[in-house]
């Protein structure tokens, strides 16, 4: 047989019907659902009578709209309240599975899936939100679907799919000390914008990726949207079974092991081929900031905010201004001169335990500069508890940061914690997009370390060269 | 689903790159749990002040562009969140068709499953649609699905690609649960297959 990509490999093993010229309809391993993109996909299944068709490849949590403090409190909004309310009914009502927010088990749905074993090799995967390829870093093919494919796949337990072309994005070398996986991704985007990878299914390869954590492997996973794909995964190695093993659902015993013999043959083969290669050299990357309103627009942290009359067409130029107007820059600042009035520490990009760590790391034995709020959310109830258990809630609190609880949080602003007009964030999450954390709210983006770091001096720093 | 087959109305042109789905609409209204509602909500930000008066100089607020029917924008319109309430958003405000040089991929996919057509002509033709938009009056497009092409009165025509399984679900309106389930004898022998 001709050698094959580990996309292609996931893909052949999951068609359930294909004619040619005709999107395939593929078979789904695992259904993750949550409040906000399910309420009207499961009115369409009450509107035609029918079921979940595999409710044991189902699984639903509240993560976007829940609070991350006070949750023993009557929730004050009430249109968040009924969406969370509709959750609890529909999950009642069809039998699923779902983790409420008072739920030892519940967090935002991409850090729960591979935290207790349900997100593994060769599977696939999705979720009506968009980031949904972070489960691609244990080698799965992941992907975002409106709430139609929401209901579709509650009834089919099926979607239809064009199948995309592939990209081989290969990171080589090693990262400097400070350069985290976060730093790689928004490097990755800036270099082939916010539609390089539009109609690809990506592949990270090269020892960058090959010696990172499955916690760094998530985070760059997960952004593969804001590079344009869908999906983006990490083949699987030693590095992806020792995570797994022992995690609730993954495989036991004598099933273990022909597991791990499956997963391993998912690997691309030697010679298999790409319809796009992407290089980028790993020890070269610099912490990154984003300095615009999407993460294609992202610099190095020693780099200063580029003039619109820089680039070249008028298209791109207005859309500069457009950018710089919306961030209250001028362009031409440092980087390190820009200001921060608020540090989130969270979302699905950036809130596992090792992203907990390195922003404890620098945060240990200092305080936050008085100008700034800086808020610390978990991703999931057991990485709190993780936590914890290490002291890092009190490195966080003696350091000024809250410590809350498990949840999307600042990330989309669906919740109580969100950035009023004109005020200017550095947070971990994936979107710097006007609106995203707030009316009129300025979101930079940055990795754990760099946004721990802006809360203690009040403005971006190298943490390079920091301590 | 409301079948779509040919399709006149009048342009409205946006005429920037990325419009994110934070911007078609922004997350603290996905907080509804119907489906109805969402086209005042459509591009909220930038359509209204803070008091909820329209902001002067918005695409949506010139009185020339008032029921319009067919989006024209940039490159990487619809990029970024899963959120199908960006196309709920779109048509409900009374777009039939959206047309732009790139898309991005889930808001594509979002876009047919409700009957609203994504169509992706060359940064040049749109740049011309656009332009013909903000000079004439009135300026109106027929989007021909059969014909899988885009034309005016004023001798502008363009042809468009389009996966011929989405046109025929478009052009017959048809819902794709119902036709997966006719699939039911596929999905079961793939079921005990894998056991
Ligand atoms: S953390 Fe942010 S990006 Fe991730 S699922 Fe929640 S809202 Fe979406």
């Amino acid at each position: 047989m001709a050698p094959q990509t580990m996309f292609e490999k996931i893909w052949d093993s999951h068609v359930v019907r294909e004619e040619p010229g005709k999107p395939s309809l593929l078979y789904v391993d695992l259904h993750l659902v949550h409040e906000v993109t399910s309420p009207q996909a499961f009115d369409g299944l009450r509107l035609n009578s029918r079921r979940v068709r595999r409710l044991d490849r189902t699984v639903a949590v509240a993560d976007h709209n829940v609070p991350t403090n006070n949750r023993d409190k009557p929730l004050e909004d009430e249109v968040s309240k009924a969406q969370l309310e509709a959750m609890q009914r529909n999950a009642d009502e069809f039998g699923l599975e779902y983790f409420d927010m008072f739920s030892e088990k519940q967090g935002i749905v991409h850090v729960i899936g591979p935290e207790q074993g349900r997100t593994q090799p060769g599977m696939i995967i999705v979720c009506g939100d968009s980031h949904t390829a972070t489960h691609g870093a244990v080698g799965a093919m992941a992907f975002g679907i409106g709430t139609s494919e929401v209901e579709h796949v509650l009834a089919t337990q099926c979607i239809w799919q064009a199948k995309p072309k592939t990209m081989e994005v290969r990171v080589e070398g090693s990262l400097a000390n400070g350069v985290t996986p976060k730093d790689v991704i928004l490097a990755v985007i800036g270099k082939i914008g916010t539609s390089g990878g539009i109609g690809h299914a990506i592949e990270y390869t090269g020892s960058v990726f090959r010696s990172m954590s499955m916690e760094g492997r998530m985070t760059v996973c997960n952004m593969s949207i804001e590079a344009g794909a869908r999906t983006g995964m990490v083949a699987p190695d030693e590095t992806t079974f020792a995570y797994l093993k022992g995690r609730e659902h993954a495989p036991q015993g004598a099933e273990w092991d022909a597991a791990v013999e499956r997963w391993a043959a998912l690997r691309t083969d030697p010679g298999a081929q790409f319809d796009a290669l992407v290089e980028l050299d790993g020890s070269e990357a610099a912490p990154q900031v984003t300095w615009g309103t999407n993460p294609a627009q992202t610099l190095p942290v020693d780099g200063r905010v580029p003039m619109a009359d820089s680039f070249d067409s008028s298209q791109e130029q207005a859309a500069v201004e457009k950018a710089l107007a919306y961030m209250g820059l001028s362009g031409g600042e440092r980087i390190q001169d820009i200001a921060v009035d608020t540090v989130f520490i969270g979302s699905c990009t950036n809130s596992r335990i090792e992203d907990l760590r390195a922003a404890a790391a620098i945060a240990s034995g200092k305080k936050k500069a008085d100008s700034v709020r800086a808020l610390v959310v978990p991703g999931s109830w057991a990485v709190k508890r993780q936590a914890e258990e290490e002291g890092l809630d009190r490195v966080f609190s003696e350091a000024g940061f809250e410590w809350r609880d498990a949840g999307c949080s600042m990330c989309l602003a669906m919740n109580p914690d969100r950035l009023s007009p004109g005020e200017r964030s550095a947070s971990t999450s994936n979107r710097n997009f006007e609106g995203r954390q707030g009316p009129g709210g300025r979101t930079h983006l940055v990795s754990p370390p760099m946004a721990a770091a802006a809360a203690i001096a009040g403005r971006f720093v190298d943490v390079r060269e920091w301590n | 689903m409301e079948p779509f087959t040919k399709h006149a109305g009048k342009v409205v042109p946006y005429d920037m790159p990325n419009v994110d789905t934070d911007q078609i609409i922004p997350a603290r209204f996905l907080k509804k749990i119907d489906r109805v509602g969402f086209g005042e909500l459509l591009f909220y930000e930038l359509r209204y002040e803070e008091d909820g008066s329209p902001k002067p100089g918005f695409t949506l607020n010139d009185p020339r562009y008032a029921g319009g029917s067919v989006l024209v924008s940039g490159p990487q319109f619809g990029i970024g969140s899963s959120r199908e309430h960006a196309p709920w958003a779109i048509q409900q405000y009374g777009f039939r068709a959206v047309i732009a040089p790139s898309f991005g991929d889930i808001f594509r996919s979002n876009c047919y499953q409700n009957g609203l057509l994504p169509i992706v002509l060359s940064p040049a033709e749109v740049d011309s649609i656009i332009a013909r938009a903000q000079e004439i009056d009135g300026y109106e497009v027929t989007v021909d699905l059969e014909a899988q092409e885009v034309r005016d009165a004023h001798g502008f025509s363009a042809s468009f690609e389009i996966d011929p399984f989405r046109k025929e679900n478009l052009v017959q309106g048809l819902d794709d649960i119902g036709l997966t389930l006719r699939r039911e004898e596929d999905i079961a022998s793939f079921e005990r297959a894998r056991g």
